[in-house]
């Protein structure tokens, strides 16, 4: 009896998540399929799931009117340099509040914290303003430093996390070993923490990749990514849904490629500390 | 080279005064042993001597230069963790090696010390492996190992042998007093078990709320008690104290004979009483008398076999000349 049903509760709880997994990826689908169809199958009424005439011409198109590869390039850059720049700041800080804590070590992680909780847009006008100051408008190192800073807060507490887990008696073995604090970061800490670090470096290059705010604001031309690679496709100039979806495609594969080959590492580090 | 004076110690954390002022002297090449209940400050007063925790006020001196201020990493001592503390991302070998590496002892050096250490510990066949591949036995080794190749003015050990069990501790005891005879090097060792400090120190410092209770051999605590609580925390069982009328018979507030001082006979003697449970060890036999109107119970160690029945009426006497007397403060009359 109790068999049967924790069999039929598994079946349930299966399809449940089956349903769930369908919903959330059927909008990546649907822009998949999409964009391999002309663009009068694209807004047809009823819409067309698979039986539509296939064809790479969006592509083309899309290829032929921009310059994929300059935008996929500056998203490589102003991801994974926001990223690298955001950890090598972050081990120390993350270090100091896991091992050091002084009293106000939580308020100060919740404060950087609260930081994600203000409207990006809000600090705008100021960030622009600085930006033309500094002459890093629509330039890439611009860009890194903004993205940097908007996912510092999450970097640092995920580092924290996982730091937290090391027991502070083996970096005392270390000190004890006659390691700087330097050697004891570098030889013993960060070692450590490996797994933690990758899947916080995933993370953060996932979350700099999709930002849009920020990239379409801060660029014009020379230091546009893909965010502003997509939103070039649904212009004014009518409705090119095929070609848009075309466009989105090229601009999420490499970070949905990176997503599915790392899968087991992000759901490993965001469910760590969780389940011991 | 390794003398270690502390002078004039304190601690605190916050308001809370865990070391009060402390003087003390370790000499070069004895095996002193901090022991004391959980929470008396023994593991706090080794971790101001390694370095890893500053203190408060005074003074520390490691080989008559003034150490206070001095980062662990520059004291020249070695650390045995309870937790061993390897570092689970290196084979054996690039454990023990770590400390000569951050030395910056040439290659071929750190490999001899390696495989001498290795030989002595019995860690050559798992000097490849990790040490989450290891028995708890074998990390002990691994973090002796550890400490051994870089040669240090002193070793610390907080309470290395309190996750193993029974059996294993016993051989890493003796283990651990081998390698002190063979290195002669200064030894400080953390413990709240009576037994190892008994067995293993040249020196033991019994603590007590950060306080310094008594210095000395383990034979001069156990004959020597300088009052109440070093003479119940040393020796196992406990000797028994008996305050009231009792003492005052021997001009005492507090009188103390050890369960091995007491006599036994079935016909007479000093005190009556009625036997509860025997507990026997094969070459001693622990009694535990009730019903004597002393306290609510007396230990009593036998050599041999005695037909003693739980309920039976027994009586019992002491040693006169081994009875230890304590005033009202609960220090030793002399």
């Amino acid at each position: 009896m109790a068999r049967s049903a924790t069999t039929k509760r598994k079946v349930i709880n299966t399809t449940a998540a089956w349903i769930v997994g369908l919903l959330i990826f059927f909008p990546i689908l649907w822009t998949i399929l999409t964009s391999f169809k002309t663009e009068a199958q694209a807004i047809a009424d009823p819409p067309i799931f698979l039986n539509f005439d296939w064809t790479l011409e969006n592509y083309g198109v899309v290829m032929e009117r921009s310059n994929y590869m300059r935008f996929l390039w500056n998203s490589i850059i102003i991801a994974g340099g926001s990223t690298i720049l955001g950890i090598i700041i972050a081990v120390p800080a993350a270090w100091s509040m896991a091992f050091v804590p002084s009293k106000r070590t939580k308020d100060i992680l919740l404060w950087m914290l609260s930081t994600k909780m203000l409207p990006a847009v809000g600090v705008l006008y100021p960030i622009y303003l600085l930006f033309i100051k500094l002459g890093l408008l629509d330039t890439r190192l611009g860009l890194t430093i903004v993205l940097m800073l908007i996912n510092l807060p999450i970097i640092v507490w995920m580092l924290y996390t996982y730091f937290k887990e090391i027991p502070g008696e083996i970096l005392e073995a270390a000190r004890m070993d006659g390691a700087s604090l330097r050697e004891e970061v570098f030889y013993i800490l960060t070692p450590m923490a490996i797994p933690g670090i990758a899947s916080t470096l995933l993370l953060n290059v996932i979350l700099a990749w999709n930002e849009a705010f920020w990239t379409l604001n801060l660029t014009a031309a020379k230091a546009a990514p893909l965010t502003a690679f997509i939103a070039s496709y649904s212009s004014p100039e009518g409705l090119f849904y095929a070609k848009l979806s075309a466009a989105s495609t090229m601009a999420i594969a490499p970070i949905l490629i990176l997503g599915w080959f790392s899968q087991k590492q992000l759901v490993s580090g965001l469910t760590f500390g969780a389940v011991k | 080279m390794g003398q270690i004076q502390l002078n004039q110690v304190t601690k605190s954390f916050g308001d809370v005064q865990v070391i009060p002022p402390l003087d003390l002297t370790i000499e070069d090449g004895e095996f002193t042993v901090f022991v004391g209940p959980s929470g008396c400050g023994k593991s706090t007063l080794l971790r101001l001597i390694a370095g890893l925790e500053d203190i408060t006020s005074g003074h520390i001196a490691i080989d008559g230069k003034d150490a206070t201020d001095v980062p662990p990493a520059k004291r020249g001592l070695a650390m045995v963790f309870q937790s061993y503390a390897l570092y689970p991302h290196m084979s054996v070998r690039k454990n023990i090696a770590f400390p000569m590496r951050m030395a910056g002892v040439p290659e071929d050096e750190q490999k001899r010390r390696i495989e001498a250490a290795a030989k002595a510990l019995n860690l050559t066949d798992y000097l490849d492996r990790r040490p989450g591949q290891l028995s708890g036995g074998q990390r002990q080794r691994v973090a002796i190992g550890r400490a051994i190749v870089r040669e240090p003015a002193a070793f610390l050990f907080d309470e290395p042998l309190s996750n193993l069990d029974a059996a294993l501790r016993v051989g890493m005891r003796l283990e651990i007093s081998e390698l002190h005879k063979r290195l002669a090097t200064t030894m400080i060792y953390v413990t709240h078990d009576q037994v190892e400090a008994m067995t293993m120190a040249d020196k033991i410092v019994v603590l007590r709320a950060g306080n310094i209770e008594q210095v000395g051999s383990p034979l001069e605590l156990y004959h020597e008690p300088r009052n109440t609580f070093v003479a119940g925390f040393i020796g196992s069982p406990k000797m028994n104290l008996f305050d009231g009328a009792e003492a005052q018979k021997h001009g005492a507030t507090t009188i103390g004979i050890r369960p091995e001082h007491i006599d036994v006979s079935k016909t007479e003697g000093t005190w009556k009483g009625r036997v509860g449970v025997a507990e026997h060890l094969g070459s001693d036999t622990f009694i535990h008398v009730h019903d004597t109107g002393l306290v609510d119970m007396v230990t009593v160690r036998i050599t041999g076999d005695i037909a003693a029945r739980h309920g039976d009426e027994i009586y019992l006497s002491p040693q006169l000349d081994k009875l230890h007397k304590f005033d009202a403060e609960g220090l030793a009359i002399r």
